[in-house]
């Protein structure tokens, strides 16, 4: 458990996936506890309490929102793009960690995802609801969003299917299918679990339910194991895909800051950087309160410490890069954007992204001492989490504010209403998030004694 | 078929290789209708029960196919036959721009094909099964192994095999009633 080795550098490399000593029923028993036998915390009620009331603030704003419009936020001409779009793109980006742990961490045959898959891909899902949400309330009119689906209207008008923002909509939603698809297919055996460990008749008759009759059957096992590996190696292309399209959003303007090739990729790293995030903000604490340290180990947090290093450099890359081509590019609006963007009135925001995603994270992180350290680690997710806002902030908005005609310049002023769809759609990730974790096993129990088998195994 | 009041017979094993031993004696004592039930999946008892080939793949390229041409088609028909606009001169079929949703949709149908035919396939939901009935039956999402051999194959005979799962060596071997 939390003994005092963690923070030495003997242990990671060497630590186990799990710690020594489980069996399949301790595994089982262990994980189908927090949802059925143990109580309720006091913790848990807390954090339910402060979420629920954010979610609620989320819900004052939408109807402000419908009620007055969307004058209400503080996006004008030329800055129409506000919050509402940077909020869109952090969370898409965060729900993405969830997808490749489960995804493509699971092509690449690394064990150490089976304890960390299920709740992120949990956070993936409920990411994307918070994604989705933007885009339609910035729509002004989101009672009309059906317009942007293709269907047979008697005008025989069709959505723009060369735009990106149509293909958004089907990326976002694919991704939303796709996302819940994997999550359900992964739970089928661990709610026949709970139904045949519950011994409240309501659980057993709802997980009974969902469960659809799975009984483990080898027949059975055969194609799920298939269909598994199936949705593994279609949502890893995918979930390059829906970044990509995101990125596709600013780069196929004309503004500068956003026409530019290495949007894709960069949008694509900087979605897995705060993904990886937003997972080590929600284990850290998790096995710290629900006692899962055997399951989720300082080898699981230093593995995904060393993931956030190697996507932050990459965005670190897109950084430098896009500075260097706005100068070689000779182009005096591309040089003039990066230049308002250190040095102009949001210079501020800029530094401030700076420093939350190269210099925090990247003069941390090379340390082993930190990256198995989980307060440390905490820490610097939520920085890195600020930090991928904030660069949204700035593609957004600087790169709006002045373009081409110095007549056309504004500023930007966020209003107690943009701060309020932020924070309250916080609040909606973790009202969803720990409704789950109440209801549903957190860590995958079938993918566990799983991997206690394979241990044992290998072991002789 | 006669009816047989049994379903089969379940006998339980403690580990996965007692019940991989087990399962690959019964199929070659030719016993043909049967199946294992595990807590979680373990390698190469599909085959020492006799299912080799599983037909999801197929389903998957099928759905994959059906949203890859189906997405196009809906893209290139509004485009070139339901409502062309020329604009600047463009070719209507503007295929390099058609990709996106393309792909999309090709994800997509091929993801809800795989999992509704993986689910048919398994005959889920399944609201009865008459495995559930056979005691310590729970246990087999937990931590137990066990083996049926169904009463309507057709070298069944209560008697006989009940002695030969006995032989195999298991923790116990009880009736699955119908």
């Amino acid at each position: 458990m939390g003994d005092g080795l963690e923070n030495t550098p003997a242990a990671g490399a060497g630590t186990p996936v799990l710690a020594p000593g489980h069996t399949y029923a301790t595994i089982t028993d262990k994980i189908s506890s927090i949802v059925l036998t143990q109580k309720t915390r006091w913790g848990w009620w807390f954090g339910f309490a402060i979420s629920f009331a954010l979610f609620m603030i989320l819900n004052l704003t939408i109807g402000v929102l419908l009620i007055i419009g969307v004058g209400v936020w503080g996006i004008n001409i030329p800055i129409a793009w506000g919050f509402a779009i940077v909020n869109f793109v952090w969370w898409i980006g965060i729900g993405h960690a969830g997808t490749l742990i489960s995804a493509f961490l699971l092509l690449m045959r690394q064990e150490w995802r089976q304890s960390i898959n299920r709740f992120a891909e949990a956070m993936t899902l409920f990411a994307v609801a918070c994604a989705g949400l933007f885009p339609l309330l910035h729509l002004g009119r989101p009672w009309l969003f059906f317009w942007l689906i293709p269907y047979p209207d008697t005008m025989g008008t069709w959505p723009q299917f060369r735009s990106p923002l149509v293909w958004d909509v089907f990326a976002v939603s694919t991704y939303a299918t796709i996302s819940l698809l994997f999550w359900f297919v992964g739970l089928i055996p661990d709610l026949a679990t709970l139904r045949d460990r519950a011994k409240a008749r309501l659980s057993r008759i709802v997980y009974g339910v969902l469960a659809m009759g799975w009984r483990g059957s080898a027949m059975h096992w055969e194609r799920y194991e298939m269909a598994y590996l199936l949705l593994a190696g279609l949502a890893t292309p995918l979930v390059v895909s829906v970044h990509t399209v995101v990125s596709f959003d600013f780069t196929v303007g004309i503004v500068p800051g956003w026409h530019s090739t290495i949007f894709p990729p960069y949008f694509v790293a900087g979605a897995i950087y705060s993904g990886f995030a937003m997972v080590l903000t929600l284990a850290i604490p998790l096995r710290k309160f629900y006692g899962l340290e055997d399951f989720v180990t300082i080898r699981h947090l230093d593995n995904m410490a060393k993931i956030l290093l190697a996507t932050g450099l990459i965005v670190a890359y897109g950084y430098m890069m896009e500075t260097f081509m706005a100068f070689y590019s000779g182009n005096t609006y591309d040089r003039y954007m990066i230049m308002n963007r250190m040095t102009g009135p949001y210079a501020k925001v800029y530094w401030i992204l700076i420093c939350c995603n190269i210099v925090v994270p990247m003069s941390t992180l090379w340390f082993a001492k930190i990256r198995r350290n989980p307060a440390a680690l905490f820490a610097i997710s939520l920085v890195v989490q600020a930090g991928m806002w904030l660069e949204r902030f700035v593609i957004v908005v600087t790169s709006l504010h002045r373009d081409f005609m110095p007549s056309a310049w504004r500023m930007y002023y966020p209003t107690i209403w943009d701060y309020a769809a932020l924070f309250g759609s916080i609040g909606l990730f973790l009202t969803l998030f720990l409704l789950f974790i109440r209801y549903l096993p957190m860590i995958s129990i079938f993918e566990m004694r799983g991997l206690a088998h394979h241990l044992e195994e290998k072991k002789g | 078929m006669k009816r047989h009041p049994l379903y089969g017979l379940m006998a339980e094993f403690n580990t996965t290789d007692d019940l991989l031993k087990a399962a690959e004696r019964t199929y070659a004592e030719g016993y043909r209708r049967m199946d294992a039930f595990t807590p979680f999946p373990v390698e190469g008892l599909a085959e020492a029960i006799g299912f080799h080939k599983t037909r999801v793949p197929l389903i998957c390229l099928i759905g994959g196919l059906t949203g890859c041409s189906g997405g196009f088609f809906l893209q290139w028909w509004p485009n070139v036959i339901g409502y062309p606009l020329n604009i600047g001169g463009k070719p209507f079929n503007s295929w390099p721009a058609f990709i996106p949703i393309t792909f999309e949709l090709t994800i997509l149908c091929a993801g809800i094909f795989t999992v509704l035919g993986m689910l048919a396939l398994n005959g889920l939901p399944t609201p009865y099964h008459p495995v559930f009935n056979a005691p310590r039956f729970e246990l087999a999402t937990r931590n137990k192994f066990f083996l049926c051999i169904m009463a309507r194959d057709s070298k069944f005979d209560a008697q006989k095999t009940r002695e030969f799962l006995q032989s195999l060596n298991p923790r116990e071997v009880s009736d699955v009633e119908a």
